[in-house]
């Protein structure tokens, strides 16, 4: 198609910005939860995240340094510069800035220009420059406590990990991580090994009902596992597993055998008759040919729905919030953060936003590369 | 170093779905027996079936004296050469050639001992270690044949080990089995395919197999030379042999028939009084037809409408001829200048062949 | 203990225990029940191999009948049952959820969700598909479109919920709502069309799924059909709407349904955005507000869903019935 005579150019601009409005779209979303997850609480609160990267205009205040004063007549002088001011300097790691304007009022932090002598009346004057330097003068003598001044300057983007050192001592994620990680991994290997062994069972082994077994497999694949959370939780509260690890186990390794057979199934299907046939002449029995043979051949889709578990399980909710208990020792981090965070830290948006960071990073990890075992499992279970 | 046999042997699917029927096969130590048979007629199916792939359905297979109906293929003493040489893609040529030993458990001498006999009888020395991916598709072929051997089974099974290679490649390959074969004089072979040069070149022995059955069994002569019904002498050779319609006028050691289309064939086929005046279809190979004179006896008189010139023969097809409008002729050497032309063919009377209903008067 | 190794531990537990069932089972049979040794060497073997599948098949079947079979019925008989699960009252749930407006609710908006949803994300599946095919930077396009399928629905809600805060500082609609003077608004409160906004999230999330499956379908197509329009006279758009979509409606079909049933399953993002208020409940999240609370109701919902979804299961059932034979 890409070398047909006399294409239209007008066309592919099209596609190209549509396509390109489409990224951003679908990006923005996750892009501002990542940048706000690196601003501390007072720089979400003001200004937008999509300003994070530009300076912005902020106000500071301090006060005039009694160490300097020297009397002039019947004033007093403060001299200094406010950059070295203890409430000032933290926020300028990276040495002073250029101050555009300067008050002595809160509700009016940017009352005067910079390098504009202000009048205050009764002799008391202020003088603050661009660079920072200022002469403030008093008709009486301070004291130890110098007078409050405000000053307006751009501060530099400043980027922070506080909420993710916040979020997973403070706030348990870290705890709720290691839980997740111990539902997550024996509920994926697991019902990869059961479903492989079935798979092989209903792909190579000749026996009565076999037809049907795949037929009902298939059935379940789509009933919703709703259904299974009543009658399963009084199961397991009877039988003695109650609400915990081992029964959230259970429960995804059963949930994933329908998908997990029915992908592998199909797989195997498709290896070589004459391989397997090759093999039982050798002499294998079937869990020999199975090892030694399909197992390795079937990779490809061991790994395809070993992503597929490993997402479902790892960002699973409702399980979790029916099988394992709701105590802080189990809490998984999806239930952490939609029970716990939302709640309680509704308003707390960096927290919010580095706790859901710590949640998505392992999938998108195991996303991004093994991308391609995830498209050719999404396409064995879906094309026929 | 195996005997076979077949009794009253069948293949039904599902109760009702006949495949094969009523098998019977001798097969002797040292045999190489090909399979033939145009598609689907059931041969890949009968040799799956003596290799245990497949459940025998109806009568009996015994593998020197003892019935393995109910044995499993491993425990036949076969080994079998997939037409997709069926190597293990993750495994080493060598891997691929020790599974089974492995799995019988053979000691590692015996197993290496094994191995180095199989790479050296087929030169893989070089590519023991390496993946089946990085062979050529001889060098597979090969290694599927040495994953047999190392198995000293008593009987090899080869379901169309060739059809999948080029044709150069094939016919190498063809000519390294045949010595193969000579090296290992006492192993029966089990050969099936639908190649017929495959089938005259390799085979001690060649089964015919049509309608579900055998049409044939003998040796490639035999078949060649005395098929035994019109079956097999119009699917052996190439082009196939031409049958012409007609009478027996005469009987004796020799017979003459007096065909449709106004000629005479005299055949080394000895017949009966009784049998004059029987209607039957007189068979002769197109390469073994010779032009004769004006005036000398001929079996037919046809005019050419196509000749095709291959260099070493020329064929001539002939317009309608008696009741047979596909009638082929084969001469050697290039013939300019006969199309459209009448001409008058013969042949020697031990190269005609008398079918009545289908069989060989010969076999009678 | 330390929660790491007692993860560990058993991890090596469960995963250990199921590998050593195979293992050991197998070698039960062929070792001791059915020797290959012997004079019956060749009988014991099949005698295995008979037993074998079912020892395959074993875990599976006992997880299957016992997690997914034995719930529609154990949540059936359940429902007929009152809260606290002692008293039968028949189908008494069922009459008190249809009499609930809140059920209605849910029921009608899980209606627009299955229309909506499935149809939104397998168009933009599509067309993403079509257009990125041709565009040199298209994988990575399909990349960053694919991507949320990764995020758990809880991490897509809280991204969401970051789009949509009122505070203009922080949500990006408002942003621009306030860039064009307009005051602030909660579009999570915003009456019936709120579920839209809820309904975009899971949408942002499946798209990927669709784009993916109809991209790989696309390409099936064969080319010859592609340039036989091409010589015909048909133009880009023509040989879109009328030779390549009508060659993948199986596809499309099969995106479609499995969305379908998917958005009968999710109730995260309802829970996590809005918790079912201001209308926007749909059946999962209201079944989970009886879930600890009224078992009799939940499993009434759960079989609910269970019937909507019969159908489909059935046409499956069907369908690989004739693709078996």
């Amino acid at each position: 198609m890409d070398n047909i005579v006399g294409k239209k150019t007008g066309l592919a601009v099209a596609a190209n910005l549509t396509v390109a409005i489409l990224v951003v779209l679908w990006l923005i979303p996750t892009i501002g939860l990542l940048v706000s997850s690196f601003r501390d609480r007072d720089a979400i609160s003001a200004t937008g995240w999509w300003r994070a990267p530009f300076s912005t205009e902020q106000t500071f205040r301090g006060r005039g340094d009694t160490e300097t004063v020297t009397q002039d007549g019947a004033l007093f002088i403060l001299t200094g510069n406010v950059f070295d001011d203890p409430e000032v300097a933290p926020s300028f790691p990276d040495g002073p800035a250029t101050i555009s304007a300067f008050g002595t009022r809160g509700n009016n932090p940017g009352e005067y220009t910079a390098g504009t002598t202000a009048d205050l009346g009764d002799g008391e004057a202020l003088l603050i420059n661009a660079d920072g330097t200022y002469r403030y003068a008093l008709p009486e003598d301070p004291g130890s406590r110098g007078p409050r001044y405000y000053i307006q300057a751009k501060t530099p983007p400043k980027f922070t990990l506080s909420n993710y050192e916040t979020v997973i001592t403070a706030g348990g994620m870290g705890q709720a991580f290691i839980n997740t990680l111990t539902v997550t991994i024996p509920a994926t290997i697991i019902p990869i090994l059961m479903a492989a062994f079935a798979a092989y069972a209903l792909a190579w082994m000749d026996f009565a009902g076999r037809s049907w077994i795949i037929a009902a497999i298939i059935g379940l694949l789509v009933v919703p596992l709703q259904l299974a959370l009543v009658p399963m939780l009084q199961l397991h509260n009877q039988v003695g597993i109650g609400q915990s690890f081992l029964g959230i186990w259970l429960a995804h390794s059963a949930f994933g055998q329908p998908l997990a057979v029915y992908l592998l199934r199909n797989y195997m299907i498709g290896l070589p008759r004459d391989i397997i046939e090759s093999a039982r002449v050798d002499g294998g029995t079937d869990f020999q040919i199975f090892m030694k043979i399909v197992l390795p051949l079937s990779f490809p889709a061991l790994a395809a729905f070993a992503i597929f578990q490993f997402l479902w399980t790892w960002n699973d909710l409702l399980v979790a919030k029916v099988f394992l208990p709701s105590g802080e020792a189990t809490k998984v981090m999806t239930v952490k953060i939609a029970d716990d965070l939302l709640g309680s830290r509704g308003g707390d948006w960096g927290i919010l936003a580095s706790a859901a960071f710590v949640s998505i990073a392992v999938p998108l990890l195991v996303f991004f590369s093994l991308q391609r075992y995830l498209v050719r499992g999404l396409l064995a279970g879906s094309v026929k | 170093m195996a005997t076979l046999k077949l009794t009253n042997v069948g293949k039904t699917y599902g109760g009702t779905v006949d495949v094969l029927n009523d098998i019977n096969l001798d097969i002797e130590t040292g045999e190489l027996i090909v399979f033939v048979g145009p598609s689907g007629c059931g041969k890949s199916t009968l040799l799956r079936m003596i290799a245990g792939l497949e459940r025998i359905t109806q009568g009996e297979l015994q593998i020197d004296g003892r019935v393995v109906n109910d044995i499993p293929p491993a425990q036949r003493g076969i080994a079998m050469v997939f037409q997709s040489y069926a190597l293990y893609p993750h495994m080493t040529v060598r891997d691929n050639m020790t599974f089974a030993l492995k799995l019988a458990k053979k000691s590692k001498e015996e197993i290496d001992a094994a191995v180095s006999k199989a790479a050296r009888i087929l030169q893989l020395e070089p590519y023991l270690d390496r993946l089946p991916k990085a062979l050529s598709g001889g060098q597979r072929q090969r290694v599927a044949i040495g994953r047999s051997i190392v198995r000293d089974p008593k009987v090899y099974l080869f379901d169309e080990p060739l059809s999948n290679l080029d044709a150069a490649l094939r016919v190498a390959t063809r000519i390294e089995i045949a010595q193969l074969k000579e090296t290992m004089p006492e192993s029966t072979m089990i050969y099936v395919t639908h190649d017929q040069v495959e089938a005259m070149t390799l085979a001690s022995r060649i089964v015919v197999l049509a309608n579900k059955g055998i049409a044939q069994v003998g040796t490639p002569l035999e078949l060649y030379e005395r098929p035994e019904n019109e079956f097999v002498a119009q699917f052996i050779g190439s082009p196939a042999m031409n049958l012409l319609a007609g009478e027996i006028v005469e009987t004796g050691p020799r017979t003459m028939v007096k065909l449709v289309g106004g000629g005479t064939a005299i055949a080394a086929v000895e017949t009966q009084a009784a049998d004059k005046g029987l209607k039957v279809n007189v068979g002769v190979r197109p390469e073994d037809l010779t032009s004769v004179q004006d005036g000398a006896p001929y079996i037919f008189e046809g005019k050419v409408n196509i000749t095709e010139a291959l260099g070493e023969v020329t064929l001539l097809y002939f317009d309608r001829v008696g009741d047979n409008d596909a009638v082929i002729g084969k001469l050697p050497g290039i013939h300019k200048g006969l199309r459209g032309t009448s001409v008058r063919m013969t042949a020697e009377p031990d190269k005609v062949q008398i079918f009545h209903n289908g069989q060989s008067l010969h076999y009678r | 203990m330390n929660p790491v190794f007692q993860g560990l531990l058993t991890i090596l537990i469960g995963v250990g225990g199921i590998f050593a069932y195979f293992v050991l089972s197998n070698m039960l049979l062929d070792k001791v029940l059915f020797p290959a040794k012997g004079p019956n060497a060749s009988r014991n073997i099949n005698r295995a191999n008979l037993i074998r599948p079912w020892l395959f098949l074993a875990p599976t079947i006992i997880a299957l009948s016992l997690y997914l079979v034995y719930p529609v019925i154990g949540s059936f008989i359940r429902s007929l049952y009152n809260r606290s699960g002692d008293q039968f009252i028949g189908f008494g749930n069922y009459s008190s959820l249809i009499a609930s407006p809140d059920f209605r609710t849910a029921f009608m908006n899980n209606v627009l969700w299955a229309l909506f949803v499935p149809a939104v994300s397998t168009f933009l599946g599509l067309v993403i598909a079509q257009l990125t095919d041709k565009l040199s930077w298209g994988n990575i396009a399909k990349s960053i479109i694919f991507m949320p399928m990764a995020i758990s629905f809880v991490g897509a809600s809280l991204i969401w919920k970051f789009v949509y805060a009122i505070d203009p500082n922080l949500g990006i609609i408002n942003a621009i709502r306030a860039s064009m003077g307009l005051n602030p608004l909660d579009v999570l409160q915003l009456a019936f069309w709120n579920n839209f906004f809820l309904m975009a999230i899971l949408i942002w999330v499946q798209t990927g799924f669709a784009m993916v499956i109809l991209s790989a379908a696309l390409r099936g197509i064969p080319e010859e059909t592609i340039e036989a329009a091409v010589i015909d006279g048909a133009n880009p758009f023509q040989i879109f709407m009328k030779i390549q979509v009508p060659q993948v409606t199986g596809t499309i079909v099969v995106v479609w349904t499995t969305t379908t049933i998917l958005v009968l399953k999710v109730f995260d993002i309802v829970y996590a955005m809005t918790g079912g208020n201001f209308n926007t409940q749909i059946l999962p999240s209201y079944m989970m507000q009886f879930m600890f609370r009224d078992d009799g109701r939940a499993t009434a919902v759960a079989i609910v869903i269970m019937l909507i979804v019969t159908p489909v299961m059935i046409q499956n059932i069907i369908q690989a019935r004739k693709e078996m034979r």
